[in-house]
This record gives structure tokens, sequence and C-alpha cells, in this order.
């Protein structure tokens, strides 16, 4: 198969999946088996392409024209190449993780939610492709709005109202100045195309650019740049998987991405550092690294606790673009494959607690990594990621996200990012402490049996907890299904892999930056 | 032979069978007949545009009399398309209508019902086609007296009072646009429009054409519902039978929008009429206006009918907006917005009337749930709801674009910021609907699913799938859209 037949292959393979998932809702095994295979034939698809791409080849394939003179066409180029490959590899960990955490969960309308997530896998892939702005706002807005169901996937009021935030930001945002910022690309230049060096150059002023760049960074509200964050904490209502692939992985990646991809191809970063452009919207990026640290210090729900830290990392990347060199373009692609499996294990873990134990508040944890021995170890390898210390994937990007604010001279970032790592270690490490050293709370926990429902905090945004915790006991400890903590180990493990074959990653991502 | 008619055709076979469906006398018969020309009246729209978008304008004399004598039928892209709009919600409502003729108008009247839904599809088709000023004065009042009776002609006594506000202030509207036509006929001696465009540059610093232009501009606004002039519109839709909502909504306003169009870029041509009194500025404004106060009044509606009514009078903020541009992108996105809301705004009502055919209601308290009670149509529903606030893919989206990209292109930023603006607030309405269907529960005893009849299903559908299909390839619909307005901007300038 050629790589032109592969892109519209692998972006019809999840939808189709999605059609088989709802022709075979009765009987759940095969529901999950279609999503499981439908997942493996989009990776595998994905895959296909990669070395043609690593050869320097950037294949093409255009769907049909939508406005005259503006298609739906996707290019593949080595950036969205790797969001593409994160996106449908973790999809497949993800799904596994899923069968037992939606199961030991009990959770309702589970066709609902694979369907929607193989729609969603569908619309991070259209993004990762996407050969032009209108392309990729296109599948920007499908993928908001076939994310929705998921984040109020339990129905209640707290759900109901997550999800009027989640929209509202989302939706709002990206009219009100993506869109516009957009239709003001294309009457300024006459193209959308993705380019190599940009396709501003020549046809904006430098106040133009300044306030298009602005509209852009802050429309592309997936990438959560404070005040447009708040949307990220609310859709921490939704069931874990949603939480860990799509609002740390595909989703908020498919935000970020947006911004490199936008001041790389649509602005160019030589253009962005010869009018200093960006130069404010650094302050904001740095601004939202520290603030959002300092506000998951502050949580006692775990997955809002990860989900500020999200919106912290996700501005690394944020940075990374604004400081406008090569090096630091690469290091936020880099940051985006790095941060996606130490933030996924960090959630595959919150949910194996939730699942296990059906405890979501830090303070209810302690001594919990005592039964719990893989789950706190993978949370503990995860954090090590995210804070950047070797020998994990983190410390390369932000290794090189520091590179590059050394070479603009901006030593101000260097330090944000310096004290972002030890914020996250103050934040991510008490609480495989409190797991591992502290003895069990006995005032919370009847210590053996957790079967407690009137628990107060337990798991509010999630219902269907009538059967009690799903365990897999051996050895006198409780751990989440086998299917949970597979996957959690698994992509633990990849967070240590990642650390070296960063090169390789290096020099994959160069041509993006070369012209 | 019958290429050469084609343009008589398209008025008089409807225009003849209406009187045949009062002889026939009988809801079925009548119904069939009204069905069988609707679609032919479709072919033949469809027929025409081909023949103008391959050969230009078609110039049809009535009687064989020439122009500023006899009548003249002129057919342009502008007009092709605006006929191919109307006899296409025609031909779909045909077959949407028999279930709930048959359930909200007495049947012994449904027969009337049938002969005044082809008066009105004659009326608006003779509006559009005409190249007579005052032929076209004619066809309004064709199309204006029967939608009165339509509107009435429903279950829902307040039908009767929506159609009396209506009356009022349509009859109001017919005669400052007769008086705008009089007035223009005492300085040219004409009153063709290709002619009146030749005539009028050499008058036009004279008091009394910018008093006829005065006229015709407030009589058709009022007409095809511009803030603040819209007050009759959102009773008369709410209350009206669930067929003359969709029919109304989707054709009555689009064919004024395109008279005024006619007036402000052929007629006036020679003038540039938009510079000279501030006609610019004043349709500009309230069609702003319009924007926002119809989506704010819509957020607060329970009626839902009610809703898409006032949601209507901000759509129409955004076709006057384009026109009042005058640049061709601007002008395009008018002129697609009158198809791409048509087929919107049909498929939304036309949902609503498989609400009230299966629950009896339209208010939102009444629609708890039905997300599981009716999926196909709260589907629909939620898909035109997209279409409305413009996200991507659907034509909603098409019409947004090009109208931001006609303000960007004259510099006016803040007029592109306050297009979003508004279009958010149609998340806001559309979204209070979704949560009520599918947050909350259906009433007890009521879970299970009800569908309406498929003969409403497939036509909501279709208007529905229009909406996408056309937000997905937009190049037919812009390609025509954009040729007329090259062709009038051109006239202007």
């Amino acid at each position: 198969m050629t790589p032109e037949q592969a892109i519209p292959m692998a972006l019809l393979a999840p939808i189709l999946g999605a059609v088989g998932i709802l022709t075979t809702w009765r009987t759940p095994n095969i529901r999950e088996s279609v999503t499981l295979v439908t997942a493996v034939i989009t990776f595998a698809l994905v895959a296909s392409i990669f070395d043609d791409v690593m050869a320097g080849a950037r294949p093409e394939w255009t769907l049909l024209e939508m406005l005259p003179g503006l298609s739906i066409a996707f290019k593949i180029e080595p950036l969205g190449m790797v969001f593409a490959g994160i996106a449908s590899f973790l999809w497949i960990v993800t799904t596994i993780y899923a069968i037992g955490y939606m199961r030991g969960h009990h959770e309702k309308n589970q066709t609902r939610f694979y369907i929607c997530f193989a729609i969603a896998i569908a619309s991070a892939l259209g993004i990762a492709f996407a050969g032009n702005m209108l392309t990729l706002f296109v599948f920007y807005e499908v993928l908001t709005i076939s994310t929705f169901p998921l984040v109020t996937h339990s129905g209640t009021p707290e759900a109901k109202r997550a999800g009027r935030v989640y929209l509202g930001i989302l939706i709002g945002t990206s009219i009100a100045l993506q869109l516009v910022a957009v239709i003001w690309t294309w009457t300024l230049t006459g193209t959308l195309d993705f380019t190599s060096g940009g396709i501003l150059k020549g046809y904006a002023t430098e106040g133009v650019v300044a306030v298009l760049l602005a509209m852009y960074v802050f429309g592309i509200g997936k990438a959560a740049v404070m005040p447009f964050h708040r949307w990220l904490p609310a859709a921490m209502v939704a069931p874990t998987p949603v939480s860990a692939l799509l609002h740390a992985v595909a989703v908020v990646k498919a935000g970020v991405f947006t911004v490199l991809k936008v001041t790389v191809y649509i602005f160019g970063i030589d253009f962005l550092a010869e009018l200093g452009s960006s130069e404010w919207l650094k302050y904001m990026a740095g601004g939202t690294i520290l603030i959002a640290s300092l506000v998951a210090m502050r949580k006692d729900n775990l997955k809002a606790r990860l989900a500020y830290s999200t919106i912290s990392q996700l501005s690394y990347i944020v940075l990374a673009a604004m400081l406008a060199n090569s090096v630091a373009a690469i290091g936020g692609g880099m940051h985006i494959v790095m941060h996606a499996f130490g933030k996924i294990t960090l959630f595959f873990c919150a949910g194996a607690i939730m699942v296990a134990s059906h405890k979501t508040e830090i303070s209810q944890m302690r001594g919990l990594g005592r039964k719990m021995p893989i789950t706190f170890i993978c949370f503990l390898i995860g954090s090590l990621s995210i804070i950047g210390l070797p020998p994990f994937g983190g410390v390369w990007s932000k290794w090189f996200i520091a590179l590059g604010a050394a070479e603009t001279g901006d030593v101000l970032f260097i330090a944000v990012l310096m004290v972002s790592s030890l914020l996250n270690v103050a934040y991510l490490i008490p609480l495989v402490v409190r797991g591992f050293f502290n003895d069990p709370d006995v005032d919370h926990t009847h210590d053996d049996h957790h079967h407690e429902h009137g628990d107060g905090h337990a798991d509010t945004a999630s219902p269907g907890d009538a059967g009690g915790p799903n365990q897999w006991k051996f050895r006198g400890f409780e751990e989440a299904p086998k299917a949970c903590v597979g996957a959690l180990t698994f992509t633990a493990f990849g967070s240590l892999v990642l650390f070296f074959y960063a090169n390789d990653l290096y020099r994959f991502l160069l041509p993006m930056v070369e012209r | 032979m019958i290429d050469q008619n084609l343009p008589i055709l398209q008025i008089i076979i409807p225009m003849i069978a209406a009187p045949l469906c009062m002889f026939l006398r009988h809801h079925l018969w009548s119904w069939l007949l009204a069905l069988v020309i609707s679609w032919i009246c479709l072919f033949i729209s469809i027929a025409l545009l081909m023949q103008v978008l391959e050969q230009g304008v078609i110039v049809y004399k009535l009687g064989g009399w020439a122009a500023p004598v006899g009548i003249e039928y002129r057919i342009d892209t502008l007009n092709g398309f605006v006929l191919v709009i109307v006899a296409a919600i025609g031909a779909v409502v045909m077959p949407y209508a028999k279930v709930t003729v048959d359930k909200e108008v007495p049947r012994d009247r449904a027969y009337l019902f049938y002969a005044m839904m082809l008066l009105c599809l004659t009326g608006l088709l003779g509006i559009t086609i005409t190249g007579d000023a005052f032929n076209l004065f004619v066809f309004l009042e064709i199309s204006s007296l029967s939608s009165y009776v339509l509107i009435s002609m429903g279950r829902d006594p307040r039908g009767l009072t929506a159609a009396y506000r209506y009356l009022v202030l349509g009859t109001l509207g017919a005669t400052f646009y007769i008086i705008g036509v009089g007035l223009m006929y005492m300085m040219t001696g004409s009153l063709n429009i290709a002619d009146l465009a030749t005539l009028i540059p050499a008058v036009a610093d004279t008091r009394t054409i910018q008093a006829a232009l005065a006229f015709l501009t407030v009589g058709l606004c009022l007409k095809l519902a511009l803030f603040p002039l819209h007050m009759w519109l959102p009773n008369a839709y709410a209350y009206a039978p669930s067929a003359v909502s969709v029919f109304l909504a989707s054709t009555a306003t689009k064919v004024s929008v395109y008279a005024l169009i006619r007036v402000v870029f052929t007629i006036f041509a020679g003038v540039n009429v938009l510079e000279i009194i501030s006609v610019r500025d004043l349709l500009m404004g309230l069609a702003i206006a319009g924007m926002f106060a119809g989506s704010a009044v819509a957020i607060y509606q329970s009626n839902i009918k009610r809703m898409l009514a006032y949601s209507s009078v901000a759509q129409l903020g955004y076709m006057i907006l384009g026109v009042s541009m005058a640049n061709v992108s601007g002008v395009s996105a008018g002129i697609v917005h009158l198809f791409n809301h048509a087929v919107t705004k049909g498929g939304l009502f036309m949902a609503m009337g498989c609400i009230m055919y299966v629950i009896g209601s339209v208010k939102l308290e009444d629609m708890a749930g039905l997300g599981k009670r009716m999926p196909v149509t709260m589907a629909a529903f939620l898909a035109g709801g997209f279409s409305l606030i413009g996200v991507p893919l659907t034509v909603g989206f098409i019409s947004k674009w090009y109208l931001i990209q006609g303000a960007l292109e004259e510099g006016w930023w803040p007029v592109a910021v306050l297009i979003v603006l508004s279009s958010l607030l149609a998340v806001v309405y559309v979204w209070r609907v979704v949560e009520v269907a599918y947050f909350q529960d259906p009433p007890e005893g009521k879970e299970a699913v009800t569908e309406a009849p498929i003969s409403m299903i497939i036509p909501m559908l279709v208007l529905i799938g229009a909406s996408y299909y056309y937000g997905i390839d937009s190049t037919t619909t812009m390609d025509v859209a954009r040729q007329a307005a090259e062709v009038l901007i051109g006239d202007v300038k």
C-alpha cells in the first residue's frame, strides 16, 4: 500500500470501527474485540506511512473541495506523523485499559462510549494529517463535539455543568478567535496550506502578526493557555480512560500540536523571531506553567491535580513554540510524546486506584501503595518522567526547550522551567510517599474491606459502583483488574524506553524546521 | 417549445392547480395534485437555472409584448437560484404536509389548505421570476394573502391573532412597496426593472426618487422581518400549522430578501444607493442589532418553534449584513445563506413538526428525555442546531466564513467580531434544548421509542442532509452565489 492510500484508510478505519461497534452492541465481548482490532488496524495503517516520511516523503491526499479554492486536504510531515503515531498507538493501550476499567466500574452506555472514542481518534488523526488550516479547523471542531458525550458520560447534573464549561470554552474560543484568525490569514495570503517557512511573510505587518498570533494561541482553546484552561479540569468528570487518552494525549495534544503547526508552518519561526511578536505570549505561557502548578498543589482530588499538571505541561509546548527557534520547536514536538507517555501512566494509575479502592482524594490514599505496589511504582515512574529526571523520556524534551530558551537569551524562562520541575516534585511525589510510608488511615477506611459506599467524596462523578470494587488479588495485594495494571505498566515502561530513543525522535523531527 | 416557455409554466402551472384543488374538494386528491405540481415546479426551476448558467439571462415576454409596455420575466443567476430554493422547499414540504395536515387542519378544509399552499408557492415564485416592479407587487400580495390564510388554518386559536398581526404589518409593507413603485413610475414612466435601472440615474438626485427608495426599503424590510420590523414573525411561525411553519420560514422571508437585493443592486444600480443616503449604515446597523436581539430573545423562549422563529430574525440579520457589505464575498454570503438557512431552518421546523405530532407540544418543558424517545428527530434537531451555530461541515459554517471574509476584506474587523459573538449566542439556545432532551429523563410511562411517520421523517432528513452535503462540498452553491454576486456588484460599479 502506498502512503497516499494509507492516509484515507487510516482516517476511515476508526469510523468503520465505530459502525462495527454499533452493530455489535448486544454482545460486549465482540464489541470490545471490534474496538481493539480497529485500534490495531488504525495504528498499523498509521505506522505504514512512517518509513516514507522518515525517508523525506510528504504524502498528500485531497478529499474534496469544500469552498471554492479551499480543500479538505491532507499532507503528512514529521510533526503530524509523530502526533498521529502517538495517538493511534496509545489508543490500543487505552482500549485494553478501558475494557478493564469500564467493566470494573460498571459504567453504563458503553457502546456510545466506544463509538465516540473511535470518532475522537479519527478526528485527532485528521488534525495530525491536515494539509491546510481549514482541514485542521474542521477536525478540531469535530473532535470537540465528539468528545462532549464522553465528558458528560455519566449524565449527572455535575457532568452537565462540566459539559457546558467544556463546550462553552472550546467552541467559544475556536469560533470567536481561531476561526476569525483563519479567515483573516486566508484574506491576507490567499492560501491556508501548511508551508515550510510559513506563508505570512510579506503579507502581514508586525502589528497584524502580533494580533493574529494571539488570536491563534488563545483561539486554540485545547492548548489550555490561561485564562482559557477551565474546560480541562471540568472534563475530569469523564470516565478515566477518557481523561487518560483524550485529556492527556489526543485532545490537549491536538491543541498544542496546532499551536506548533501554526507557528512553524503558517507564521514561520524565522519570521516570528524577526518580528518578536510572540514576546508577550511567552509570558502568558510561562505564567500558565507556574500558576497551574501552584493550583495543582492545592488540589486534593487526584484527577483534578493531574488536570492542572497537564495545563502546566501543555504550556511548555506553547512556550517552546513562542520562543521561535528551531531547537525549542523540536523540543516542543518531543514533549508531545514524552508528556503523553508520562501523563497517560499517571491517569491510568488514578483510574486503577479508583476501580480497586474507590478512592479519588489524595488524602485518603495513605498506605495504599502497600496494597497496590505495581500501580504506585508506575505512578512514581510517570511522575519522574513528568518532572524530567533521567532515565526517563521527559528529561530530553525539557532539555531542548531550555536549550531553546538559552539560545534566545531568555534566562528567565530557564528559571521558570526549573521552578516548575520543583513544583512538579512537590505535587506528584507526596502521593507516592504517602502511599508507601504512611500507615493506612483507620478513620476513613476499614482497612481490609473497601466496600463502603458512603465514603462521601468517593466517586461522585461516576455512578454505577453498585458492584463494589473489582480487584485483581494476589499475595495479599489488591490491584485493579489485570487489563488496567497491564496497560499502566506498559506505558510506564514506555517512558523509560523513550529516554534511550530521544535522539532518533530529534532527528525525525528535524526536517520540520529545515527549509 | 416547452423549453422556450418554461418561465411562464413555472408560474402558470401552480396558479391553475390552486383552483383545481377547490374543484376536487377532497383532502387526498388535492394533496396528490399539490404534490405532483410542486415537483413539476422543482424540475422547471432546475431546468431554468441550468439554462441560465449555460446561456446567460433569459428574457420572456408575456403575450409577446415588448418590455416597457408588456410584462417580462427575466431570469439571471440570482433569481434562478432563488427559484430553485423556493421550488425545492415546496417539493419537500408537500410529502411532509400530508400527515400533519390530517392532524392539525379540519379534514373538510384540508383541500383549501392545499389550494392556499399552491397559491403561496405561485406568489413566491412569481416575485422571484418577474422583471416588472408592479407585477412583483401583485405576486407579493398573492403570496401574502395566502399565507395569512395558511397561518390561521391550524387548530391553535392563537394562529388567528398571529395571522391578523401579520396581515396588518404585511399590508403595511406591501403598501409602502407600492408607494415606492408609484413614485418611481411618476419620475420615469416605467415599471420594468431593467428599464428602471437605466432611467433612475438621470433623476436620482430628486427627492421623489429618494423617497421612493425609502418606501421600497422599509416596505421590503417589513416583509423580510428585519429587526425591529420583525414583530409579526415569531407568533406567525410559532402558531401556524407545522407544514406552514416549515414552508414560510424557509421561503417567504428569503424571497423578500431577494426583492430587496433586486431593488438595491439592480433598480438602483446606477446610483450606488448604499452610499447616497446612508442606506448601508442603516441596513448594517439593523442587521447586526437583529443578529443579537433575535438570538438573545431566542434564548428565553420556552416554545421552541418560537425560539426558532427568533433565531430566523437573527439569521435574516446575517443575510442583510452580507448584502450591505456590497463586496463579492459579503453579497455572495448573503445569497448563499438564503439557501443555507432555508434548508437548515426548514429541517429544524420539520423536527418540531415531528415532535408536535408525537407529543402534541413544542414546549421545552415537555421535551424531557426526547433524546431517548425520538432519537432520530432529536438527532436531526441537534444536527440542524450545529448548522445554526456554524460548526464546520454544515452550511451555516460556509455562510459565516464568507460573511467574515467579506467584513475583513473591507477592514471592518469589529463587524467580524460581532458576527462570531452573535453565533455564540446560538450555542446557548441550541444547547438549552439539547440539555433538556438528553440529560433529563422522560416522564414516567413514556420511555418507549415513538417516532413520527416515515413520510415526515424522510423530508426532515433530506433537508438536514442537504445542510451537511452542501456544507461539506459547497462549491456548487458557492459558485452560483458568487456568480450572482459578481453580476450584481458589477452592476453597481
